[in-house]
């Protein structure tokens, strides 16, 4: 026995070692990921970001080199610091504390000494670099934007956050991403790919040479230019008109598809999220929860359509043959149940066809052919689904598959939704009449509503709306150049076109005609309420306008939606035309309705449900005048794009 | 018989080619841990692993030295050896030159020399002699406190010279004296109070004391012959009182930072923060030597390939903690391999011990292979931080000459008393 003592001991101890050994090294090993290895220094090679240029070649966006002075702390000599503080604007106090801050954080790791010098001040001072041991300059490219516009559109780049990080492993921490508009859709094409150097540090943290001679080390590799579908001089003409307006202007190319403007008001000049203001501006923009700049309204704002929504019915009753353009039906200032009155209606002559009843915005014809439609099938629920489906197959109720990441489905109602709300079958057609005037349940964003208009243009099919015109010489993705056919047929939309067509001729935008372009319109009125203390409240109803034009081969089809604007010619028809013009003509003509429209502010409006005490609305208000200098600064902005063009 | 035929085939070639691996697989995890750069200078003498590239080539004329030499002559003048390596000891506190705060080195002419090395196997032969003499009984008192103060003496000399490490290793006569006969109360008393100490460390005295007296009570009303009450009574309050004392010990006497090493050990921290901490001070070392073996996995990182070596992350890589490298850069199966040979290695010696004729040999056997296994346990325990830290080498495999000399002369003697049994009638 006293012979195994130390053998077995000798036996245990071994066995011991590797239990811990396989534990240490199989069980809990941290894998040989090179990233993962804190051994290694990554150090990243940052390539090009793309630029972005309009439609017409117009440069958007670009580069600018910024300029941060570095500091390792303990490289640094006494030095003439009087100097060195008047070449850095800054005091010796500031410099003293910084210094210490970079100290207290690393001595022998860099840190940021300033940041973001100008042009010109780091022209100075890189004379003078060399005498000041243990600084140097640090390039970083950040973003220009060289307009003033589509901050909506082109979006913005900041640093990446760790929700960020831990999806995708090709950022790391202190990495730029686009997070807005088309920075954000184009990320993975604009930013390109960085390189990447590995280099095998020592347990000070210094670096002592490349890892393997550098066999792992990449290139970066460019970001791509691309060019994007808006047309710059409609877009800044589009954001001067909704200025002191709020809400959204989208405009499509019926034959491609392509966002020709995208305006969200109010906006912001997009070059004040780049550099040393940016987070100061940006928690200001955020913290706006009343006017909400940072929300496009152009793609997420959801309101009821009102009555451009009528012609999509009308093509409906038409292809379910439940009505004919023959079929007259008349109203007495709205729509009747029996004795009760369902919807109402404004004064217009009476009994109407399917043409004056678009022109006329008649109420009572489209609550006629809503019921028409319901009501031909045995239960309400199928009839429901049949108007549901050729509402969707134009796009609208569901996400639109547009290539920017942000965006609303809409909401359009079917026989669940209402045997949801209901009990099943214990509705019928009476009870969301509303329906068939854009109100009720149905909901719709700007762009969905463009692209209505632009499949009512192409009569019968529309592209995916989408900002990508190309991609430095890659072709674009086919969802977008493949049209997808609604469930109208082409021959119903005949009638309904000559009806909107009557919109500017005789009807309710008779007003806004503009020489020589046959403009196909629709006018809309929204009724809104707004929780105020609790109390829902009616508030001035929102303004829209739906258009496109020319009536023959159309190029430009267009919403406009401007919150509490009223009816839906006052503000929004008159920026449609003016939209039109501009596109289609270059001038404009109707001089008097640019004139009416940047003279008018909606400010006050909007004031309103804010100032604690009651306030009037639609026909009881006043409209509000800008003062003399805001003119002058809107002149004068009309006077740049102007003069641009030529 | 060959053996008898061939002179060179009675020496015990498995244990030396075990030896030769040790020494040849050690060189090259120093060679990966002290390079820098990127060209590899083998005779470059300003670098440790050309250094040790010399004091391997040394080694082999040692061996010859100590194989050549008749084997009688190390039993004979082991008491002189003994005497010469203690009066080496002692003269450390005159001519000794301070390396890291151990007064160990003498230095002659550029090179430094370790006696606390070669004062190991000295002791091993003084034990061994004194032991196997026909006069002494390790059963009587009187013998056993003369083998303990042969023991004793160069415990105590390294103690002051601040090399804790070494003092450790000679716990390792234990294991040759019980085997020679050394009563079973001291071995239960050892296991005992070591059991005792951890639990009441980990778990608490009073933890410890109710274990202790349930288990106390059990063996004394279960047992078949009926140990004496006054047994019993003892049993307990000793155990009781260890428990507390260890306790007491721990948090009144001992300075902080040793309580840390402790409770760090022990694993008795919870506190994330305090955990941190320790980390980036005392336990810098083992956490980056824990980092480093895990960062190998499996098959390792291979041969000069390691970040962490290359980066010189764990301090000490080339001396105490070059099993680290082998842990990164050969992984699990390499590690695994290392463990092995020490295994096969010391068992060896402990079967060649049993077959020795002379009691002399046999002890010393016994002492050569408790050695090897006390720095093998202690070394490769604290790298992996299953022991508290400890700075002792790894035998045959650290960086440093003496280390490797006193080693090899500690080992080779054996060889040779071994080769020499057939003599030993």
């Amino acid at each position: 026995m006293r012979k195994l003592l130390l053998f077995l001991s000798v036996i245990i101890v071994g066995l011991t070692f590797i239990a811990r050994l396989f534990y240490l090294q199989v069980y809990t090993s941290n894998t040989h990921n090179l990233y993962e290895d804190n051994a290694i220094r990554k150090v990243y090679d940052y390539p090009k970001r793309g630029f972005v240029y309009d439609r017409n070649g117009e440069l958007l966006v670009a580069n600018q080199p910024s300029y941060d002075v570095m500091v390792i702390p303990r490289e640094v000599e006494p030095l003439d610091t009087l100097e060195f503080c008047s070449l850095l604007k800054i005091d010796k106090e500031k410099f003293i504390k910084t210094y210490n801050k970079c100290y207290r954080y690393s001595p022998r790791l860099p840190s940021v000494f300033v940041s973001h010098l100008s042009k010109e001040d780091y022209a100075v001072l890189q004379e003078k670099m060399r005498k000041y041991e243990g600084f140097y300059i640090q390039k970083r490219s950040l973003r220009h934007y060289e307009t003033s516009i589509g901050a909506n559109v082109l979006g913005d780049i900041g640093e990446v956050n760790n929700a960020i990080i831990k999806k995708d492993p090709y950022y790391r921490m202190g990495d730029l991403i686009g997070k807005q508009g088309v920075e954000a859709s184009y990320e993975n094409t604009l930013r390109g790919v960085k390189g990447i150097k590995f280099i095998q540090k020592d347990r000070f943290n210094r670096n002592i040479g490349p890892y393997k001679e550098g066999i792992f080390d990449t290139i970066p590799e460019q970001g791509k230019d691309i060019t994007i579908t808006i047309d710059a001089t409609l877009q800044a003409y589009g954001e001067l008109l909704m200025q002191n307006k709020r809400g959204g202007i989208i405009a499509i190319e019926p034959s491609s598809g392509e966002i020709l403007t995208m305006v969200s008001a109010p906006s912001y000049n997009p070059n004040i999220l780049v550099g040393r203001e940016r987070s100061r501006n940006f928690t200001k923009l955020y913290n706006d929860t009343i006017a909400k700049p940072l929300f496009d309204r152009s793609l997420k704002a959801q309101y009821p359509p009102g009555s451009p929504f009528k012609v999509l019915n009308a093509l409906i009753g038409l292809q379910e043959e439940v009505v004919t353009t023959q079929d007259r039906f008349s109203c007495r200032m709205g729509y009747y149940l029996g004795s009760r009155r369902l919807t109402g209606c404004h004064h217009h002559s009476s009994p109407l066809g399917m043409t004056d009843g678009i022109a006329q915005s008649c109420n009572a014809y489209f609550a006629n052919v809503y019921r028409r439609i319901i009501d031909k099938y045995e239960k309400p629920y199928d009839g429901m689904n049949a108007w549901s489906n050729h509402v969707k197959s134009f796009g609208l109720g569901n996400y639109l598959g547009y290539d920017l990441k942000i965006g609303n489905k809409g909401r359009i109602p079917d026989g669940d939704f209402y045997d949801r709300w209901y009990g099943k079958n214990r509705w019928a057609s009476t009870y969301n009449i509303s329906n068939a005037i854009g109100q009720g349940e149905v909901e719709a964003t700007p762009i969905q509503l463009a692209n209505m208009i632009a499949a009512i243009a192409n009569r019968g099919y529309f592209y995916t709306p989408h900002i990508i015109k190309n991609i430095d010489g890659e072709t674009i993705d086919e969802n977008y150049t493949t049209p997808k056919q609604t469930t109208i047929d082409k021959r119903h939309f005949d009638p309904v076109i000559q009806g909107m067509f009557d919109v500017y001729n005789k009807g309710t935008a008779a007003t806004l005609r503009v020489k020589d372009i046959d403009i196909c319109g629709k006018t809309g009125t929204a009724e809104n309420f707004m929780k105020i203390n609790g109390v829902k409240t009616q508030l001035t109803d929102h303004s829209i306008f739906v258009a496109f034009a020319p009536k023959d081969n159309p190029k430009i089809a267009l919403a406009v939606f401007v919150e509490n604007g009223y009816w839906g010619s006052r503000f929004a028809g008159r920026i449609a035309s003016l939209i039109i013009e501009k596109y289609i003509k270059g001038d404009i003509t109707r001089i008097d309705l640019e004139e009416w429209i940047l003279k008018h502010s909606l400010e006050n409006e909007y004031a309103k449900p804010y100032t604690g005490e009651p306030f009037r609305i639609n026909g009881e208000t006043t409209i509000q005048v800008v003062d003399e200098t805001e003119y002058n600064r809107l002149k004068k902005q009309l006077n740049k794009i102007n003069n641009k063009k030529n | 018989m060959v053996r008898e035929t061939n002179k060179y085939f009675k020496f015990d070639w498995i244990t030396i080619i075990l030896f030769l691996l040790l020494v040849g697989f050690g060189w090259l995890n120093i060679l990966s841990a002290s390079h820098t750069g990127d060209t590899i200078d083998y005779f470059n003498f300003s670098q440790p692993y050309g250094k040790q590239l010399i004091f391997i080539l040394l080694t082999f004329g040692l061996i010859v030295i100590i194989l050549s030499i008749e084997a009688k002559f190390y039993e004979r003048f082991s008491s002189i050896i003994y005497i010469i390596s203690m009066l080496s000891l002692v003269g450390l506190f005159l001519f000794g030159k301070n390396v890291n705060g151990a007064t160990s080195w003498y230095a002659i002419g550029g090179m430094t020399l370790q006696p606390s090395e070669f004062a190991k196997a000295a002791t091993a032969l003084a034990v061994a002699k004194y032991v196997s003499d026909l006069n002494t009984d390790i059963k009587r008192l009187k013998d056993q406190i003369q083998t303990f103060i042969i023991i004793v003496i160069p415990a105590f000399l390294v103690l002051l010279q601040n090399d804790t490490g070494s003092t450790v290793v000679y716990a390792a006569f234990f294991f040759v004296l019980y085997r020679e006969g050394l009563p079973k109360i001291y071995l239960n008393l050892v296991v005992i109070a070591i059991l005792l100490s951890v639990l009441s460390l980990k778990f608490g005295a009073i933890i410890t004391s109710i274990v202790s007296i349930i288990l106390i009570i059990a063996y004394h009303f279960l047992s078949k012959k009926k140990p004496p009450i006054l047994q019993s009574l003892f049993m307990l309050i000793m155990c009781i009182g260890l428990a507390v004392g260890v306790k007491f010990f721990y948090q009144s006497i001992l300075q902080p930072h040793q309580q840390d090493r402790i409770s760090l050990w022990l694993r008795l921290e919870k506190d994330p923060v305090k955990l941190e901490q320790m980390k980036k001070t005392f336990a810098y070392n083992l956490n980056e030597s824990e980092k480093a073996i895990s960062s190998g996995g499996v098959t390792g990182r291979g041969f000069l390939e390691g970040t962490r070596t290359t980066g010189k992350f764990v301090p000490e890589q080339h001396t105490d903690y070059i099993f680290s490298t082998v842990g990164e850069e050969w992984g699990f199966l390499g590690s695994a391999l290392v463990v092995i040979i020490f295994v096969l290695l010391i068992i060896r010696i402990l079967h060649l011990a049993e077959l020795q004729k002379s009691q002399f040999s046999r002890v010393y056997g016994y002492g050569v292979a408790a050695i090897i296994f006390m720095h093998f346990l202690i070394n490769i325990g604290m790298v992996m931080g299953l022991i508290p830290t400890i700075g002792i080498p790894l035998p045959m495999f650290s960086y440093g000459g003496s280390g490797l000399w006193a080693f090899t002369i500690l080992l080779f003697i054996f060889i040779k008393l071994d080769s020499n049994k057939i003599n030993e009638w």
